[in-house]
């Protein structure tokens, strides 16, 4: 569920983009951009938009304060959380430790692409079957690592999805669940539900 | 935050000559040290150089039997490559135990080496410190440094080197690679860290805008029986309080080889020498480790909260050799 946002556009349209603009600071190779704000491009979950910023903005406040995805969360703004994660080129990375002009040309994806449409991912459902949560803060960010860990394949046993969890803390402490979560999806081979709707 | 500029580089060449004219200038690789610096204000760059589309993130054998990794490569790939799980089990045990998968997914290895310190003194730049400011005073001498190294300290700076990596890197002798505008050079792992002494400002022996383009793991078997013990104040997603890379060579029950690296108590990562030579040639059990672990800590120098260290090093170390001992016995019986 991407926002709604004033002059987006997909990968195709902006194939065929005529109108004259600044370059971006890939297009501009070696070429020095800021400290002043510049075009910079982001692809966020399938969709290009451009974005006037100065290259300290994290990846965090581009996505936040910009274009108004607001599913990663501000909880330490150093790394120390996991609510920011999110996936750079399929990898879950921390958006507030991430400068956004260093996303240019590169694919961020938020927990707004995880769902299709109206259909929840698995994961998400396997979050709400589970009770996963209680304040809900930090589930967008333990919900990206969650898929990501089974893409990862690191789910043999609760103490093993423990570890690859810790990157994501809960002050609810809503482990318990978290890891039940993970579990049914990975003992539904990820996809149950999918299927049964098909 | 500060603004600055930025640019991508394209080679390294470029990279490396845009950087060392540049004082101004600083890399970003992963960016999960710098910025959290910029944005802290420690490090104050009016422009800096992404150096992520190099080519240098390759994890490769080299013709000697040895493996390259690139300076570029990250933590997580290293942590899983096949050849780095089967020879030096201690390296992928040390990054796998840092930080956290999301960490280990952005962090590279040539800038896990350069990680700065994670002194809350060091990090606030409203109190004493030398390597911050340079003649300021150190703040942790006195005040809260229940984390702070006991081994490698000066009275200028306390600070314990925050690496899991280095530690089991050193333990393997590994050799950094480096470019810089007057070509390739390599330095000695233990050389790359230089002890604070009067100087704690300055790191590592490097000119400004030299790059490290690769790190080098010679040819060890006896690494492939090696360990990483971390301990620390929670399971996970933590800095050492202590820990111990350890690699052991035994014959007929006694100690052919050993190495060991100590992590979370010194100022850089600490390649116990001490306790190797006191290890040569005794018989592998529970007396010469503890000696050994006596001998590395002779020197430690505790202050006020961090005392406890000096003992929890020494049991660290003398739990991961009795662990790869044990291992070492079970492959050749």
């Amino acid at each position: 569920m991407t926002p709604p946002q004033e002059g987006r556009t997909g990968l195709a349209g902006l194939a065929g983009h005529t109108v004259p603009r600044q370059a971006t600071a890939a297009e501009r190779d070696r070429g020095e951009i800021g400290p002043e704000p510049a075009d910079v491009l982001l692809t966020v979950n399938g969709t290009v938009h451009r974005v006037r910023l100065e290259p300290r903005v994290s990846l965090l406040d581009a996505l936040r304060e910009r274009l108004d995805v607001t599913g990663p969360k501000k909880g330490c703004n150093q790394g120390a959380c996991g609510a920011c994660t999110v996936w750079v080129d399929g990898h879950r990375v921390l958006a507030c430790l991430t400068l956004a002009v260093a996303c240019e040309g590169r694919e961020v994806t938020t927990v707004e692409g995880l769902a299709d449409g109206d259909e929840l991912h698995p994961m998400q459902e396997a979050f709400v079957d589970n009770d996963a949560l209680q304040c809900g803060y930090c589930t967008p960010g333990q919900l990206m690592s969650a898929v990501a860990l089974m893409k990862e394949g690191h789910h043999r046993d609760d103490a093993e999805i423990a570890e690859w969890m810790s990157g994501n803390i809960c002050r609810c402490a809503a482990y318990p669940n978290i890891r039940r979560a993970i579990r049914q999806v990975r003992d539904s081979g990820g996809r149950a539900e999918q299927e049964g709707e098909s | 935050m500060r603004s600055f500029a930025y640019s991508r580089a394209a080679d390294v060449e470029s990279a490396v000559a845009d950087v060392s004219a540049d004082p101004t200038s600083e890399y970003l690789a992963g960016g999960t040290t710098e910025v959290d610096m910029l944005r802290l204000g420690v490090v104050r760059p009016r422009r800096v150089v992404d150096i992520n589309d190099l080519p240098i993130a390759a994890i490769e054998e080299l013709p000697d039997g040895g493996t390259r990794l690139g300076g570029l490569a990250r933590m997580s790939d290293v942590a899983a490559h096949p050849v780095v799980r089967e020879r030096y089990p201690m390296v992928t045990e040390a990054l796998e135990k840092g930080a956290s998968a999301q960490l280990r997914n952005m962090a590279s290895m040539g800038g896990n080496l350069m990680q700065r310190v994670r002194c809350s003194y060091f990090r606030d730049g409203d109190r004493a410190c030398n390597k911050r400011e340079p003649g300021s005073g150190c703040a942790a001498l006195d005040g809260v440094n229940r984390t702070h190294a006991v081994l490698g300290t000066s009275e200028h700076c306390i600070a314990a080197h925050p690496s899991d990596a280095a530690v089991a890197l050193t333990a393997l002798d590994a050799v950094i690679r480096l470019r810089g505008p007057e070509g390739e050079r390599t330095v000695a792992f233990d050389d790359f860290f230089l002890l604070p002494g009067d100087a704690p400002e300055r790191e590592h022996p490097i000119g400004h805008g030299e790059l490290i383009t690769a790190i080098d793991l010679p040819v060890l078997p006896v690494a492939r029986t090696s360990h990483y013990l971390k301990v620390r104040d929670r399971e996970s997603y933590e800095f050492a309080l202590a820990s111990a890379a350890v690699a052991l060579g035994t014959e007929g029950g006694t100690v052919t080889e050993a190495r060991i690296g100590l992590g979370g108590v010194a100022t850089k990562p600490w390649r116990a020498r001490r306790a190797e030579q006191a290890l040569a040639g005794s018989e592998a059990g529970p007396e010469a480790f503890a000696r050994a672990a006596d001998a590395e800590l002779a020197d430690a120098v505790p202050r006020g909260m961090n005392g406890f260290k000096v003992e929890l090093a020494k049991r660290t170390m003398v739990r991961a050799l009795t662990e790869v001992a044990a291992r070492t016995r079970g492959g050749t019986a």
